[in-house]
């Protein structure tokens, strides 16, 4: 009995301590967003209130949406992303079912080599990036970020992908060989297909420093046509740095994409850490 | 497996074909990764021997690091920012370990309640941008808004509140703390991957011995989950001492109040691109960048060599 009222008392205890650090983490968020909805007398005498009926204001979101082209930097951030990820999908697995499935002289070193863009940044080699960039005329393109975005999402994926085909069955490749299939055919239409889940775990894990990213954005393409969201807001809220209406619906806007991924593929992005990334 | 692949090499070392396809697989990843990651990352560190002397572009050996450490132009600022990044680093290290492995321990919990939608919102904001992430924080600090005072007040603690971001003496350990926040989900998850993997046998075991507990977590747990705390703090080390945006974004690429925030990273971005009145120096850029390389070597090399090594792993 008493020992059951010592547990119960530890798990209440549990639920307090987890339950203030997830006001902690999620805070800022709220505070952010609920703000954002609000007129700009009342951001600063109730910060803390949800919006009212009276204090409703989108005034901050029309001047976003009319001053910055925040449009077109979602479109610019979704392609960088998007074709960066399938990009690494495609040429990650190819190279992981090569490393995976055949036995070649230099694999492991090749493996080794693939490997050492896991723990080295790719961001040291930014002076040289910038002049290869100039010199072949991709600054201030699109082209460029995927580039950059391609080769530094590859080490991950190659290692990930490997690991995962190596628990392929073989009998089932060797079955595909007799009836016929070439290698090409084996690797596409036998191999890919059962190796999806780890697809999707290699997306989410390439596809959040992409988005996030600052740096590349803001020294390769920091041409307004080719800015993107992250670049974007952070010159939009140092211009509009006193406008705080503006400055916090641009946050929000800037979140929710990002709430929305994360809602879909939460459980997906925390299987594939807690599965693959401690053994 | 092992069967089928050397059959595969016999009969290729009877028929010897040319096996493209290994070939093309490898290519485009190979092409790609090599192009634009580990030519440009040599051609950085050759360029740090470089200079520009009296016109001339020449080889100049050591003299760019001799600059950097000892040029009074340079070296207050490196030292300065290496300093800084080592606190920083340490901060992390010393915050968001212990707040990690608690919360881990915490979840990980077996039957606890909401413990997914706990993991879920602790995670958040490793996915929020550092754009949203420094200037969230910024507001919530600035002393304008008064949000943060104002939740000093509620439990008493107002007397405690300053402008902490605009005073040199704590706007690193400030800049620190909102990594932390944004960062922690990282280590969490990882460790809490790691108290999974430990088999119930062991626990059963500990419990029927009468370790359970405080005791237990210090005595059977935490030596098991050792190297998850390994690879935690060396993907903490490379992250620290690459890192720029947060700083970037809440204190500017000056690194202010008086380059108190200023790390290696927000130093290469000003000394390679220039800033208002100073001008951009390829040479030393890529100097300050040898630099960065050499000590994210020297902490991975360290790790997978010595530290690595020596953890004890269990094999359940």
């Amino acid at each position: 009995m008493s020992k059951a009222r010592a547990s119960f008392g530890r798990t209440a205890g549990v639920h307090v301590a987890l339950i203030a650090y997830t006001l902690i983490a999620l805070f800022p968020v709220f505070l952010t967003i609920a703000n954002s909805f609000k007129s700009r007398n009342a951001i600063f005498r109730e910060p803390l209130a949800l919006p009212t009926p009276e204090t409703f204001s989108l005034i901050g979101y029309q001047t976003v949406l009319k001053q910055g082209d925040f449009l077109g930097y979602f479109q610019n951030s979704t392609i960088v992303t998007v074709v960066s990820i399938a990009l690494v999908l495609l040429f990650g697995a190819m190279a992981a079912f090569a490393l995976s499935e055949y036995r070649f002289r230099g694999n492991a070193l090749m493996g080794l080599y693939l490997a050492l863009g896991i723990m080295i940044p790719i961001r040291l080699g930014t002076v040289a990036i910038l002049q290869g960039m100039v010199a072949t005329g991709l600054v201030n393109t699109l082209t460029a970020l995927i580039l950059v975005y391609t080769a530094q999402g590859l080490p991950l994926a190659v290692f990930i992908l490997s690991e995962f085909m190596r628990t392929v069955s073989d009998d089932l490749k060797n079955a595909g060989r007799i009836d016929g299939l070439s290698e090409y055919a084996i690797f596409f239409r036998l191999v890919l297909p059962l190796v999806r889940p780890a697809m999707a775990t290699v997306a989410v894990f390439t596809m959040i420093p992409i988005w996030k990213d600052l740096w590349f954005p803001l020294i390769l393409a920091p041409a307004e046509t080719t800015k993107t969201v992250t670049l974007g807001s952070q010159i939009f809220i140092g211009q509009f740095v006193t406008n705080w209406n503006a400055v916090l619906s641009a946050l929000s806007l800037a979140i929710f994409p990002v709430l929305i991924l994360y809602v879909i593929f939460s459980r997906q992005l925390i299987r594939g850490i807690t599965a693959g990334a401690v053994k | 497996m092992n069967a089928s692949n050397t059959k595969m090499t016999d009969i290729s070392e009877i028929k010897r074909p040319r096996r493209w396809h290994i070939l093309v697989f490898l290519l485009p990843a190979l092409i790609v990764y090599t192009a634009v990651m580990i030519l440009p990352l040599i051609e950085t560190l050759r360029q740090s021997f470089f200079n520009t002397v009296e016109g001339q572009y020449t080889f100049v050996g050591l003299s760019n690091f001799k600059v950097l450490f000892g040029d009074p132009r340079w070296a207050a600022d490196f030292w300065n920012a290496l300093k800084n990044n080592f606190i920083f680093f340490l901060i992390h290290m010393a915050v968001q370990n212990p707040i990690g492995i608690a919360l881990a321990a915490m979840l990980s919990i077996p039957k606890l309640r909401f413990s997914a939608f706990y993991r879920t919102a602790i995670f958040l904001p490793t996915l929020l941008s550092f754009v949203i992430v420094g200037f969230i924080w910024k507001l919530i600090l600035s002393p304008i808004w008064g949000v943060a005072p104002f939740l000093l007040d509620t439990v008493g603690l107002k007397w405690l509140f300053a402008p902490w971001l605009g005073k040199p003496d704590t706007a690193l350990i400030a800049v620190s703390l909102i990594s932390v926040w944004q960062y922690i989900g990282i280590p969490m998850m990882l460790i809490y991957a790691a108290l999974l993997n430990i088999p119930d046998e062991v626990i059963e075991a500990a419990e029927l011995d009468g370790v359970t507990g405080w005791s237990q977590f210090w005595k059977i747990k935490l030596p098991l989950i050792l190297p998850a705390i390994g690879i935690v703090s060396i993907l903490t080390f490379v992250g620290n001492f690459n890192a720029f945006d947060l700083i970037y974004t809440v204190q500017g690429a000056l690194a202010g109040p008086d380059g108190s925030t200023d790390i290696l990273g927000t130093l290469l971005y000003r000394t390679f691109f220039g800033f208002q009145l100073q001008l951009g120096d390829r040479s030393m850029g890529a100097t300050i960048a040898a630099i960065m390389f050499l000590i994210i070597l020297a902490g991975v090399s360290l790790y997978l060599f010595v530290i690595q090594r020596r953890m004890r792993r269990y094999q359940f």
